[in-house]
């Protein structure tokens, strides 16, 4: 039995609840639905250490860094806003493992190949990869212009890399490669003179020549006839794969990539490129 | 007269007979039937197929096998080189530790020193600081491989081990020995070499041949100096196709290898064991 004044108590209840959510933002209600591994957040993985330029201070949530840039980007665009985004650590081996990762897509300069697309899922590529050289100032290779110049001395890369097959298919050495745990441990080696170039991403190659001790960059090999590119990677028929795609060709599509890339890429300039 | 066995003996014999058949059958339905059960506990898990591809693929094994096999061969001559230095490091620090003479002494302080941090250090630091810190040096008579700089470090950590167990076969000497070559007239020397260190190290044999087989998995760590060793190959091959089968195959290998030491180190303990008991020999 309704009596006037549970009614008015009512009334007056449910107006003030219909007046507050049409003041309150709707921010929180936008969040998407998607599938992610926890609700209402995004979880990537990286590497721990994080490099630069692609990270900065070996913290991915700061937001500064290409990659950690990138990863914001996506999220944004996905509808994931910064404060959604929750980072975690995924070792290389974590991410190629079959079976459930605990990421809901993964930034680490991973490149896409036809056979690793066997075991993971790849979003579409978010940067172009080209390869270089790093030395130390008054080697043999420190001025070096032709990719013959380099087969003749000691090379080194980082397991798992393009860089490595860079090595093995292009410059074709005559003595046996150097491979190192990550990319610490190979500048070390070329700085203690165990090997005399490193082979590294172009970034990466900005970056260890402008930090580590006597190091200088060489140049870069020429555009192969299909290019190399990084990628997101996901689990394998992961249901955000698609709209992940879809959210990086957005960004490629309106100069977004293209302006975090001069952002933060911006000294990696013109490099000279090697001659056959 | 040609001998006959009585009935009783063959009753005896026949219920040996039985008994030990009955045994055996039990032990293989046993083994089946625990075979069987893992076997279908392991297929049927969700992700059976996706482990079996991932892990087991024979396309991937057959792929990998020649890069593999080159880098077992890296670990074998590391291990061989390796283990001859170690013996040898060993045992002179191990005599060191157990002269009574003073003019010994600072060899005695130096192997208990030695001993002490070589033991303390983790390998892969002593790996880093020998690969990587001797060649900052810039002393120009060491050779600036990674391979040999690698070696060196597995040699300076394993003599410290391999010291210990020998100084312990040493000590486990029955003193009596010691006192019996003195009466005969042999000097310490002599005693050393003809009385205590056989028996030494034949006690120290099966705990030698353990060393042996850990240093021949520990010498993949010179990996990380960047020589490329059958884990790092399988990796290298695991990293482009985002397969582990290369690991299982690496994996395979090592214990092919280690399974003749095994081996080898029950059937020298059972032979000494045996030579002890029937003979008084040690």
């Amino acid at each position: 039995m309704l009596n006037s004044k549970k009614l008015s108590i009512f009334t007056a209840i449910s107006a003030a609840a219909i007046a507050t959510s049409l003041i309150t933002p709707t921010a929180n209600a936008a969040l998407p639905n998607l599938p992610t591994l926890t609700a209402g957040v995004l979880t990537i993985g990286t590497d721990d250490p994080a490099y630069g330029p692609w990270f900065d201070s070996n913290t991915p949530a700061n937001g500064k860094g290409f990659e950690s840039a990138v990863a914001f980007a996506v999220a944004k665009q996905l509808g994931y806003p910064a404060s959604k985004v929750k980072w975690v650590k995924a070792s290389f081996n974590s991410v190629i493992q079959p079976g459930k990762k605990n990421f809901d897509f993964d930034i680490n300069q991973i490149s896409i190949t036809e056979e690793r697309k066997n075991v993971v899922d790849f979003s579409s590529g978010y940067y172009d990869v080209a390869q270089a050289v790093v030395s130390v100032k008054g080697s043999s290779i420190a001025k070096a212009s032709k990719i013959s110049d380099l087969s003749k001395v000691a090379l080194g890369a980082q397991v798992g890399t393009t860089s490595l097959a860079t090595i093995n298919s292009i410059v074709k050495p005559s003595k046996k490669v150097s491979v190192y745990d990550s990319n610490d441990l190979a500048t070390a080696a070329l700085t203690a003179g165990q090997i005399k170039g490193l082979v590294v991403d172009l970034p990466t190659a900005f970056y260890i020549a402008a930090t580590a001790k006597n190091a200088v960059l060489v140049g870069q090999f020429p555009a192969q006839a299909k290019s190399e590119q990084f990628g997101l990677v996901l689990s394998k028929g992961s249901a955000l794969t698609s709209k992940v795609s879809a959210a990086v060709d957005a960004l490629r599509a309106n100069g977004t990539l293209k302006a975090i890339a001069d952002k933060w890429l911006a000294n990696v300039g013109g490099a000279p490129v090697f001659k056959k | 007269m040609t001998y006959t066995p009585s009935t009783l003996r063959l009753q005896r014999e026949a219920a040996r007979r039985q008994a030990s058949r009955r045994s055996t059958t039990i032990a293989l339905i046993s083994t089946l039937g625990v075979g069987a059960g893992v076997v279908l506990v392991v297929t049927g898990a969700k992700g059976f197929q996706l482990v079996r591809q991932s892990f087991f693929s024979l396309h991937y094994a057959v792929h990998s096998f020649p890069s593999v096999l080159s880098g077992i061969w890296l670990n074998l001559r590391v291990m061989v080189v390796a283990e001859i230095f170690v013996l040898i490091f060993g045992l002179l620090l191990a005599l060191a530790r157990t002269s009574k003479s003073p003019v010994l002494y600072p060899a005695r302080l130096f192997a208990t020193v030695y001993t002490d941090i070589f033991r303390g250090l983790p390998l892969l630091l002593v790996l880093l600081l020998v690969g990587f810190g001797i060649p900052g040096l810039q002393i120009s008579w060491i050779p600036n491989s990674a391979v040999l700089l690698g070696t060196v470090s597995l040699i300076l950590t394993y003599s410290a081990y391999v010291a210990e167990v020998i100084r312990a076969g040493i000590e486990a000497v029955n003193p009596a020995q010691r006192m019996a070559s003195r009466a005969l007239g042999l000097s310490q020397a002599q005693t050393q070499r003809h009385v205590v260190l056989p028996q030494a190290l034949r006690k120290v044999t099966p705990p030698l041949l353990n060393d042996l087989v850990s240093l021949q998995k520990d010498s993949g760590l010179i990996s990380v100096l960047g020589a490329i060793d059958a884990i790092r190959a399988a990796g290298i091959e695991t990293a482009q196709s985002f397969n582990f089968t290369p690991y299982l195959v690496a994996g395979a290998i090592f214990v092919a290898l280690t399974i003749p030491l095994t081996r080898f180190t029950d059937w020298l303990t059972r032979k000494q064991d045996r030579a002890r008991q029937q003979q008084g020999r040690w």
